[in-house]
């Protein structure tokens, strides 16, 4: 019995039981569950991705990854990109992907370049790295990119470029709908962008089980075994770091997709550590992470981010986010302070 | 009971241990005396370092379920419910595997966690108190710990700087340096280090216990045991099948005999094979410089012969194991070295595992092991990365073939007689002796044509060592792959090899033939004769 908690883990126990409570009093706090339920597949659909493009950093050795809003911000840069072309469709969701993508890879092996100078504080350095660049952005937000699309704009004469731009004109929600489908009258199935989720996990768990994810592993899980084997281990990083940043930005745009506007300024900041705790919930440590980790930690962390402050809510005030930040930062301090054989 | 409690220290009763299921000990009761040294022997897994990590109440004990019977100090029953406690009992463990701060230096190593026992370090051994902890009397103190242990060891190195047998004294120093040390544990203490540092740990061991302090001591070198234990326990797949005290004038085949359930003979068999061609130089090492901490190498010029086995000797530190290293572009190095006649870049590990090079190195926790991987990982990780083997293509993808890498696996686990529950357990878990065996297997399943191996036989038992000799033997002549081996211990290498080249001072003393005299080599390795004369 403790035996098989053990394996399952006591921060996954509790916090399962805990969405299994939540939902079940659902109808006590008077919250119909189907919009519940709709809600937490949305949201799993929503973050899949994003939190999947931690794996490579992790297994390669490079620590949690908090220069996520790195990709974060390529994301949001190929989203208006498309915009601005008035691409639309799935052309233009395929064109923000494309431009992200390129976008991201440029900045991924910027810092990749950098955490390989700084090896050993990569999580102090990559939080760093994610300010000076979103800040960066804010600039470019405001002034620097030569813009004129009218729904980037800010309408009455301003300039700079809106903090929510909405993608209704564009490509909202075109995963979504792609096979659609609803159980009763609520509950709405995304299938599209469940299927893309999947896809997305699939090729990550096709990478792990090629000689260079074989290799990956080994040199984060030993370097100097790895380096022996002669394995490029800096080249390894490298590449993991490339393939987070690339990863996210592709998963930024599914979720832009999902929430139907973009979002620019400081918000990629706020999505930094909720990425980083749904993959320790699921069962990740620093240096091992695997794709039920990453499925079953979505699953758990936007779960109960949904359900909690709907329940919650009821009896008191808008406590949405204050919850979030406590598991977010709770699971992260549980993961940093948690022995680790080394 | 009854006996003369007076000095009895240490007491087990029925202790065992299941692992999941997997018993490694079983019914295990002795007792121990003040000032007395026990020593504890056993097969590669017989669960020696597992009793220890009991007594020690370690993580791994405990997250695995904990363990049965009892242990009492003074006839008080133990309750530890971390190391942290045993410390506190004045237990001390030196560890089978380093526990050091490689950016530390020795001091602060040996220091460490300091606030564990307040107000005094160096106190009952050395009768000095130490209120504060300022740089100055830490190194004075620290100082004083080596001095005691007799070792040439400078405080202020830092830890990853060092040798690995210096690493061990460190690690020896910062138990030994506790206030109040009742029972003093070390797990193989002596498997890193040289004959003649084990002889100063030896003498450091016999000064500790003359001063009351009760050792457990496990070696698998076995007249280490017969030389400075009082008593010995001896450990057959988790069963406690002797327990002889030093009147009973057992000797080291007793010891072995006792230990695998038969009679172990030592044979060394004479040499099958004739080297074909004498004048077939497979690799041409001028001028080698390598600069590997603790093991510098100068200026090393060496021919190897296609088909030899060739052994590598010198004292500790002298640079033998920075050979290898250099070789293998593990260390930096400089030089022209040539293979089947032709130069080839060193810095590089890659370029020389593409040349069919491989290397069995002595540092098994750094270079040689994925420990959170499983031994089917391990074993194969480098022929898949090197010689792209266990790939197989899935509908235009190249992808990783689990089931053959788990059937090598297996095939190695068989013929090196690794103990293990499946080809898919954790490294981690395995005991020391074993882990040892896997990387022998990864080396030859890179099917190499020149083989190094640093200390193959470190830390396993007096069976498998012939076995891994064998293995090492065979696999030479069978297979005509050259072999390099680099040892501490000459007569291991005097048994096996068919040259032996004495490094001192990081530069090639001499090479003699394994059957030349002792004294000859004794000479070189003291670096008094510069005669050099090939075989
Ligand atoms: N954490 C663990 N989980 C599972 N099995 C373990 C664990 N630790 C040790 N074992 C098993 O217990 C057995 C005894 O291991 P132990 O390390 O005590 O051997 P040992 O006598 O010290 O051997 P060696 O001489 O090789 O160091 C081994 O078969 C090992 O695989
Ligand atoms: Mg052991």
């Amino acid at each position: 019995m403790t035996a098989a908690i053990k394996k399952i883990g006591w921060p996954r126990m509790i916090i399962s039981v805990f969405l299994l409570a939540l939902f079940i009093s659902c109808p006590f706090a008077g919250v119909n569950y189907q919009f519940a339920i709709t809600d937490v597949i949305g949201r799993f659909g929503m973050n899949l991705v994003l939190i999947l493009s931690l794996v490579p950093m992790i297994q390669a050795g490079c620590g949690l990854n908090f220069g996520v809003p790195l990709g974060i911000v390529s994301g949001a840069f190929g989203a208006v990109c498309s915009i601005e072309l008035n691409a639309t469709g799935l052309f233009g969701i395929f064109t923000a992907m494309v431009i992200a993508c390129a976008f991201a890879f440029v900045i991924g092996f910027l810092y990749g370049f950098i955490l390989n100078r700084i090896k050993g504080d990569e999580m102090i350095i990559s939080t760093y790295c994610s300010f000076a660049f979103v800040g960066f952005m804010c600039m470019a937000w405001v002034r620097l990119l030569p813009f004129k699309n009218a729904i980037l704009i800010y309408g009455y004469g301003g300039n700079g470029m809106r903090p929510q731009v909405p993608l209704s004109e564009n490509w909202a929600q075109i995963l979504d709908k792609f096979l659609h489908f609803k159980i009763g009258p609520i509950i709405e199935v995304p299938v599209g962008m469940l299927l893309f989720g999947a896809l997305c996990c699939f090729c990550m768990w096709l990478f792990f089980r090629s000689k260079l994810g074989t290799a990956m592993t080994a040199a984060g899980s030993n370097p100097e075994y790895a380096r022996a084997a002669g394995v490029n281990v800096d080249k390894m990083r490298l590449v993991s770091v490339v393939m987070s940043t690339t990863i996210a930005a592709i998963g930024m745009i599914v979720y832009y997709q999902h929430y139907t506007f973009v979002q620019l300024y400081m918000t990629p900041m706020n999505l930094m550590l909720p990425t980083v705790a749904a993959v320790l919930i699921g069962g990740a440590a620093l240096r091992k992470a695997t794709i039920p980790n990453v499925i079953i930690g979505t699953f758990l962390y936007q779960g109960i981010t949904t359900v909690g402050p709907m329940v919650a809510g009821s009896a008191f005030a808008d406590i949405a986010d204050a919850l979030r930040l406590v598991i977010s930062n709770g699971m992260i301090l549980y993961a940093l302070t948690r022995k680790e054989h080394r | 009971m009854n006996m003369d409690t007076d000095n009895s220290v240490l007491r087990f009763e029925n202790v065992g241990k299941s692992f999941f299921g997997n018993r490694v000990l079983k019914d295990i009761s002795f007792s121990l005396d003040k000032g007395h040294i026990l020593g504890l022997v056993g097969e590669n897994g017989a669960g020696k370092s597992t009793m220890m990590k009991i007594l020690f109440s370690m993580d791994d004990i405990r997250d695995t379920g904990g363990f049965e019977g009892a242990i009492y100090l003074d006839d008080k029953k133990l309750n530890f419910s971390n190391p942290m406690d045993a410390i506190n009992a004045g237990i001390g463990m030196v560890h089978q595997e380093f526990s050091l701060i490689p950016g530390f230096t020795a001091t602060e190593n040996i220091l460490l966690n300091r606030e564990f026992t307040k107000k005094s370090v160096v106190s009952t051994v050395l009768g000095k108190k130490l209120s504060t902890l300022d740089r100055h009397k830490m190194n004075l103190s620290a100082k004083e710990v080596i001095e005691l242990l007799g070792v040439n060891l400078e405080p202020d190195m830092l830890v990853s700087d060092m040798p690995v047998g210096h690493k061990q004294f460190v690690e020896i120093a910062r138990e030994v340096n506790r206030e109040k040390v009742r029972v003093l544990i070390f797990d193989e203490p002596t498997a890193v280090l040289t004959e003649s540092e084990a002889e100063i740990l030896l003498k450091a061991l016999r000064k500790l216990a003359d001063r009351g302090v009760a050792i457990i001591f496990i070696s698998h070198r076995l007249h280490e045991i017969v030389d400075i234990c009082d008593s010995v326990l001896v450990l057959r797949d988790g069963e406690l099948v002797k327990n002889v005290t030093k009147e009973e004038n057992y000797t080291v085949q007793d010891l072995a005999k006792w230990m695998v359930g038969r009679n172990v003979e030592n044979k060394s068999s004479a040499r099958k094979k004739v080297l074909e061609n004498e004048n077939d130089i497979v690799m041409e090492i001028k001028n080698l410089w390598v600069n590997m901490a603790g093991e510098l190498v100068d200026d090393v010029s060496l021919s190897i012969k296609r088909g030899e086995f060739l052994g590598i000797g010198g004292l500790a530190g002298q640079g033998k194991l920075g050979i290898p290293n250099g070789i293998m572009g593990l260390a930096e190095a400089g030089g022209a070295v040539t293979f089947n006649g032709r130069q080839f870049a060193l810095n590089a590990p890659k370029t020389a595992l593409d040349l069919k090079l491989a290397f069995v190195s002595e540092d098994r926790r750094g270079f040689g092991l994925l420990l959170d991987e499983p031994i089917y990982w391990n074993v194969t990780f480098s022929a898949m990365q090197v010689m792209n083997k266990y790939l197989k293509r899935y509908v235009g993808l190249r992808l990783r073939d689990d089931k053959e890498m788990r059937q090598t696996a297996q095939k190695y686990i068989d013929s090196l007689e690794i103990r293990c529950v499946s080809e898919k357990q954790k490294v981690r878990e395995l005991s020391g002796g074993n882990q040892q065996k896997i990387c022998l297997a990864r080396a030859f399943d890179l099917e190499p044509e020149v083989l190094f191996v640093s200390e193959p036989t470190r830390g396993i038992d007096i069976g498998a060592k012939s076995l891994v000799l064998q293995a090492l033997r065979r696999y030479n002549e069978e297979n005509g792959v050259t072999i390099v081996m680099v040892s501490s211990e000459l007569e291991e290498l005097r048994s096996i090899c068919d040259r032996i080249a004495i490094i001192s001072d990081g530069k090639v003393a001499g090479i003699l033939n394994s059957s030349e005299a002792s004294e000859k080599f004794g000479l070189l390795m003291a670096g008094l004769s510069a005669e050099k004369e090939g075989a």
